[in-house]
């Protein structure tokens, strides 16, 4: 059902294989992959599985070394040279010489946008990730949920259609993650944007996404696609559904099967 | 609720007074004086003698009650300094000749200059303005002790004035060769160092952008900036002066030579110091290298680019005045120093010395201050 929408990444036989000093390690081998617009795909699997490498490789921060990649029919070389996309980090990534809004201003700094046009995307982001208010303050004087949805400010203030999120809110509390899927969820059936979203937690991955691509490790590979059942209006508390549930055990299924424990 | 709180510097102070008083004559006159009752020989502290221990053991008890802290700082400040400014008053006429009591009753008031410092760095006050004042007495009254202390024993001892001269006579030599140390200071400081030192910074700065740029020019530069740095400054002095002649200019350029190294290597440090997710970020946005430099990278290396500054600051003064050493028009603090040592005018060489120190101190904390306002952001700086 995906199909029919206009693809917005295309990889085929992607692999990547990093020279280290140990000899060469393959982080992706044989990528098959096709994300549709306005899809919500979550990359789960253990460490070391290609995943952030995928992200990577579409974000153009990393080369692949066989197969073709394509990001809007574009190689994602122009793609990154015609900011196709927002990238949000492990790690908010706040410059702390620049308040919160000067921050969100960065990307729209070097396009060049006019003067007016920045406040008037700054003030709209800062409403959609209900940071209104905290415009003059320095990253390093807010929460570190403020700061990550600072830098998902950041990120949309650049109206890319396609967000790559690399485990944004890896690094928070319970609470404030539930909070900000929630707002992220409402901000994506605001928006209609693409989001590729890279988790380690299986109730995230199951709760945000229309497709859920688990990985496995050595070498990086996809090992199961499953298309969520789900209806895109999620309350928090789908998460004690049968569906869901159902949807969760799949996914841990497909991340033991390729979970190899013989080395 | 007891009313006594001893310290041990008041009651420390009060036993060297005691001691003092037992010793007896405060000095070689007054020993002479005891011996021989019939003649009238002149002593110091003939009048003042009962005066200073009085005031000493008065002070040390009082501070030991229960008080107010101000007031107690107030007590001690005014005992200490009437003793040490009747001790040092009184020596006057009679250099060489002090005994032990002398250094022990000047010991005492020393001790209870100790606790008034103690008692105000121990206080917080409620008002700003109050916590800067006291932030700056604490300090100051720390240095007149040393100063206090090197005219004393100075005088105290009879300490030649070649070696040692005691502060007060480098005192008088400033105030009356203000003139003359306009002139070195306009020559060495606003002259020599701030153009070197702008030079300096400004070519080292613009050598590491072009070392990031240009890798070839990291790979050569660098090493040869090492050489640059390692030349002896007594080897480079001389010659820069055969090219710049003897003015201003040749130690202008040897201040550049000091300051360009640290200035180099630090920024190239400072530019490697942002980190791989903030330049990636900028990757994503296709933010080309010029743009990366100004948001990023220059803002990231801003503390390491005023660590360079603040150790050139010290340098360029340095450099400035050795530099003179070896050939100067006749002003100039290094200049001045060569002349007035070899004429045994060592207190114009300790006036151009306290100069010297005063303007670093200055120089270097204008710096600082700087770098306070401009890398605000960094935890250094803002605490945390």
């Amino acid at each position: 059902m995906t199909a029919v929408k206009p693809a917005v990444v295309a990889a085929s036989k992607l692999g990547l294989t990093f020279q280290t000093n140990d000899g060469p390690v393959q982080a992706l081998s044989n990528v098959d992959l096709t994300i549709g617009k306005g899809e919500f795909v979550s990359f789960i699997g253990p460490s070391g599985c290609g995943k952030t490498t995928f992200l990577r490789v579409i974000a153009d921060l990393e080369k692949p070394t066989s197969g073709s990649i394509t990001i809007n029919g574009m190689t994602p070389e122009q793609a990154r040279e015609k900011r196709a996309y927002g990238y949000v980090f492990q790690a908010a990534a706040l410059f702390p010489w620049r308040t919160i809004e000067r921050n969100v201003a960065l990307p729209l700094e070097i396009i060049g946008l006019p003067k007016a046009e920045q406040a008037a995307r700054i003030k709209r982001t800062m409403e959609l990730v209900n940071l209104a208010g905290f415009e003059k303050k320095y990253p390093w004087q807010l929460s570190g949920g403020m700061q990550q949805r600072a830098s998902i400010a950041r990120a949309l203030a650049f109206e890319a259609d396609l967000l790559l999120m690399d485990e944004p809110f890896g690094a928070l509390d319970e609470i404030v993650r539930d909070h900000l899927n929630e707002q992220l969820l409402q901000l994506w059936a605001a928006t209609d944007k693409t989001i590729c979203f890279v988790t380690h937690s299986i109730p995230e991955a199951v709760y945000l996404s229309t497709r859920i691509v688990v990985m496995s490790p050595r070498p990086g590979r996809v090992t199961d696609v499953i298309e969520s059942t789900l209806p895109r209006e999620r309350p928090l508390d789908i998460r004690e559904t049968p569906e869901f549930l159902a949807i969760a055990a799949r996914v841990r299924d497909g991340l033991r099967a390729g979970h190899s424990y013989e080395d | 609720m007891k009313a006594l709180k001893p310290s041990w510097q008041a009651v420390l102070a009060i036993v060297l007074c005691l001691v003092a008083a037992i010793w007896g004559a405060m000095s070689v006159p007054e020993v002479a004086a005891g011996t021989q009752p019939t003649a009238t020989i002149e002593y110091p502290y003939m009048g003042t003698k009962g005066l200073m221990y009085g005031i000493a053991i008065v002070a040390a008890v009082l501070s030991m009650f229960v008080l107010v802290p101000a007031l107690e700082a107030l007590i001690l400040f005014a005992g200490s300094t009437t003793v040490a400014l009747l001790l040092l008053h009184g020596i006057a006429g009679f250099e060489g000749t002090a005994r032990a009591p002398y250094y022990l009753l000047l010991a005492a008031a020393w001790l209870l200059g100790w606790r008034c410092v103690a008692v105000l760095s121990s206080m917080k006050p409620s008002s700003r303005g109050l916590a800067t004042a006291l932030k700056l007495a604490v300090p100051a009254l720390f240095g007149v002790w040393i100063l206090v202390w090197w005219e004393a024993v100075t005088r105290g001892a009879g300490i030649p004035f070649i070696l040692l001269p005691p502060p007060s006579s480098v005192g008088v030599r400033i105030v009356n060769s203000l003139p003359v140390l306009w002139a070195d200071v306009n020559q060495t400081i606003f002259h020599s160092v701030l153009i070197g030192y702008v030079l300096g910074c400004a070519s080292g700065f613009i050598a590491a952008i072009l070392a990031d740029r240009f890798v070839f020019l990291r790979r050569g530069l660098i090493p040869i900036g090492n050489m640059v740095s390692a030349l002896p400054i007594i080897g480079v002095a001389p010659i820069m002066v055969m090219w710049f002649g003897f003015d201003w200019h040749s130690k202008a350029a040897v201040v550049v030579i000091m300051t360009f190294f640290p200035m180099l290597v630090n920024t190239v440090a400072g530019l490697a110091a942002s980190g791989h997710m903030e330049r990636d970020l900028m990757r994503t946005y296709a933010s080309n290298y010029w743009q990366t430099l100004a948001k990023l990278r220059l803002p990231a290396a801003g503390p390491f680019i005023f660590n360079a500054l603040k150790i050139n600051s010290t340098l360029a003064l340095i450099g400035a005045i050795v530099a003179e050493f070896f050939g100067t028009p006749v002003v100039g603090m290094g200049f001045r120093i060569s002349t007035e040592v070899g004429r045994m005018n060592v207190d114009m060489v300790w006036a151009e010395i306290a100069v010297a120190a005063l303007a670093g101190s200055v120089f270097y904390g204008v710096v600082a201050l700087i770098e306070r306002a401009a890398t605000f952001w960094h935890p250094s700086v803002r605490g945390g």
